[in-house]
């Protein structure tokens, strides 16, 4: 579907940009990510100031106080490494948004390199570090969500699947309507409650459908929504950041 | 039968009101899904990316002329015997019309679909005027009778279900109740084969305007497109602007596509090409033909670079058979002529902002609208081009810019800037957000009513790979 991208071999060294959600909700799964990274031989760069891409800003429509959040963002990678995200939605903002953001700016040409060294980290672990992996946990079904940005913005419909499945003990399970969005959308789920409740409400029952007790997913936004909803109906199914689910399995 | 009116300014109300409705959520997710499957099945193993590409090119290089392409077409028209008439607006294109109808003492006009005719409210205009116009495409029949408007642009009644459709022609034309759809169907059909003959005018849209012949293409599977363009004495096309294209050969791959997204058909049961009125040696064809070329706020969209992409769009209706939002509501709670995402970036310029607020953030940006588009409008990124435009300082070329800024807003952003650019206190924040995560509220509005509250963890990932690196060098000496 998207154009081929082509990958660098395995790096020395990466940047791990943790995204604002995970620092604050979920720092585990960063954690988690970090130790898989680690795990490959790779030195895992942590740059203290990073605080959030500026998604938020960006998509409610304030530009320019995106640009000035993005824009503390560029400095932070100043070596030519690769920067690995846990999540499609801010991997697609830096990739994707970052240049346009910044064009005709003084910023343009960094935003235009920072944006091609930037990766999703499923993404990375498949594509850059080929990653093997034994699974030490015991036999399971696991539904997978992969969120919106990670399937359409940056083209990584199939490299959640294909990680989990490296995993000898774990199915991956079909469930209706796999592509459609979860109804989190950042501020959507805000200014349209409602309509986002239902979508929830669906992505929700569907996974539970799929005849599992858990799901994954690479996107801590969708992970919230999801997850939640799941708990606020006092559901069994329990919702996981990958990156936590391959590491639980194979350390 | 109780009269609903819908208005884009009460979408949560008519969101709230739609997603309450069993019958509405069940008709719309039903039609979806079985539109995104014979969509996708249509498309098989063809090279989809590369049609799109195509499609996209053939409308870019098309907008990329347009003012020549106008003159062209025009003055191919009318060395065809075609008249071709110029509106700014929707009043002017319903006057030109009633002109036309009055000045040949029409009283009947019979429509072929036409979303550009519903955009300007034509049929309410020739009434007021003592002109009846009746619509011929079954679902358009349906939706007059139940007097409503459409809910798709090409499925015009996909919100009402067989019972539902039976009941109205019950009501409506005394047709006896049945779940038969071939009985229904023909009882339809033989009401409409009499007003084909009696009417005095045909009114239709346009698909394509072939600049180079002078040619209007009609796209349609019912026939009475075909009625409508070839029994009434006259025959009058209105369309927007937008919809021509340079050359003949640019319209199979259009027409490819438009099927093939709309209704995952590989062509349709009619194709018209409409090149002339009838001839001297020829028997039938309408004795006149003319052609209403509508602006109503095109021109405007044309000058600005991005939102220039919005005049690409051919009418197919695939964003809104894959919009999850469109699929939860149903088209009448945007309120709007063009509803689901292609509507949510039309209308704001056809109706401005201050009525259009709530459409561009009616959606989760999901992609999936833009992933389908046939002519690759990168309809999330004009979702948030209007977003931007209605919470900016009002400079804009879209009408009611500025329309949703608001001190408290603006100053929330201004925070969440000054933060998000002060790593310390970003850090600070975040720890004591953990340190007080017991504290935090489990009601969170609305998101609490359908989930559980998002809890900030004790230790920030800022905090934890400190942690991590600290244990690692005594963990490398261990090994």
């Amino acid at each position: 579907m998207t154009p081929v991208k082509l990958y660098p071999t395995k790096p020395d060294k990466v940047y791990f940009y943790g995204t604002c959600l995970v620092d604050m909700f979920f720092p585990e799964a960063g954690l988690d990510g970090i130790r898989l990274l680690e795990r490959e031989g790779i030195e895992v760069l942590f740059p203290e100031d990073q605080t959030c891409c500026g998604q938020p800003a960006y998509t409610s429509g304030y530009h320019d106080e995106a640009r000035a959040v993005a824009a503390a963002q560029l400095d932070l990678f100043p070596k030519p490494w690769p920067i690995v995200v846990p999540s499609g939605s801010c991997g697609g903002m830096m990739r994707t948004h970052y240049p346009s953001l910044f064009a005709g700016t003084e910023h343009e040409a960094r935003a235009e390199e920072l944006a091609g060294r930037v990766f999703e980290l499923t993404e990375f672990l498949v594509h850059v570090c080929h990653l093997k992996l034994e699974d030490r946990g015991h036999l399971e079904k696991v539904a997978m969500h992969t969120s919106c940005s990670a399937r359409r913005e940056m083209g990584l419909a199939e490299t959640g699947p294909a990680l989990l499945a490296k995993l000898g003990q774990v199915e991956l399970v079909e469930q209706a309507r796999a592509a459609e969005c979860c109804g989190f959308g950042g501020t959507f789920a805000v200014r349209h409650p409602e309509v986002s409740a239902a979508m929830v409400e669906d992505k929700a029952c569907a996974i539970e459908a799929a005849g599992t007790a858990r799901f994954v997913t690479s996107d801590c936004g969708c992970l919230m929504n999801i997850a939640g909803r799941l708990e606020h109906q006092q559901k069994t199914v329990k919702g996981e950041h990958i990156a936590s689910y391959l590491w639980r399995r194979t350390s | 039968m109780n009269v609903q009116t819908f208005t884009p300014r009460e979408f949560h109300r008519q969101a709230h009101e739609a997603l309450a409705s069993p019958q509405i959520r069940a008709n719309f997710r039903k039609a979806m899904d079985g539109l995104m499957i014979k969509r996708r099945d249509v498309f098989g193993d063809w090279d989809l990316e590369a049609l799109r590409e195509l499609g996209a090119n053939i409308r870019l290089r098309a907008l990329a002329k347009l003012p020549d392409l106008l003159e062209q077409l025009e003055a191919n028209c009318e060395a065809n015997g075609i008249r071709v008439h110029w509106a700014e607006d929707g009043e002017q294109a319903c006057r030109v019309i009633r002109e036309l109808c009055e000045a040949r003492n029409a009283r009947s006009v019979i429509k072929g679909k036409s979303m550009v005719s519903e955009e300007m409210h034509l049929n309410a205009h020739l009434e007021a005027a003592g002109i009846e116009a009746l619509e011929s495409d079954l679902g358009e029949y349906l939706v007059q009778l139940n007097e409503q408007t459409p809910s798709h642009i090409i499925m015009p009644a996909i919100h009402l279900n067989t019972d539902e459709i039976s009941g109205i022609l019950h009501d409506k034309t005394g047709l006896e109740r049945t779940r038969d759809v071939d009985i229904m169907t023909a009882a339809a059909r033989a009401q409409l084969r009499e007003r084909f003959m009696a009417a005095d005018v045909g009114v239709s849209g346009v698909n394509f305007a072939v600049a180079e012949t002078g040619t209007l293409c009609l796209v349609e599977n019912e026939g009475n497109g075909r009625m409508t363009t070839t029994v009434p004495p006259v025959h009058i096309a209105v369309t927007g602007i937008e919809k021509v294209v340079e050359q003949l050969r640019d319209v199979p791959p259009l027409y490819a596509l438009l099927t093939r997204s709309a209704t995952g058909q590989h062509v349709t049961t009619y194709f018209n090409m409409i090149s002339s009125p009838r001839q001297e040696e020829e028997h039938d064809g309408p004795k006149e033909v003319h052609l209403v070329l509508v602006d109503n706020g095109r021109s405007r969209i044309y000058q600005d670079n991005e939102l220039l992409d919005t005049l690409r769009c051919i009418r197919c209706g695939a964003c809104m058979n894959h919009c999850p939002v469109y699929t939860r509501v149903g088209g009448h709670t945007y309120g709007t002529t063009y509803p689901g995402p292609i509507g949510s970036i039309l209308s704001p310029h056809l109706m401005g902002l201050e009525e259009t607020q709530d459409l561009p953030t009616a959606s989760s940006l999901c992609g999936a609208c833009g992933e389908v588009c046939p002519v690759k409008i990168p309809i999330p990124d004009l979702l948030v081009r209007l977003r931007k435009e209605s919470v900016g300082e009002g400079r804009g070329n879209v009408p009611g810019a500025g329309v949703k800024r608001t001190r408290k807003e603006v100053a929330a952003w201004k925070g969440f800037q000054w933060l998000a650019t002060h790593p310390a206190a970003w850090r600070s924040g975040v720890a004591v957000a953990g340190k007080l995560r017991a504290l935090m509220p489990t009601r969170l509005g609305p998101w609490t009513d359908y989930r559980t509250a998002p809890r900030p963890a004790g230790t920030s990932l800022h905090a934890l790979v400190k942690q991590h690196q600290a244990k690692k060098p005594a963990r490398e000496e261990s090994q």
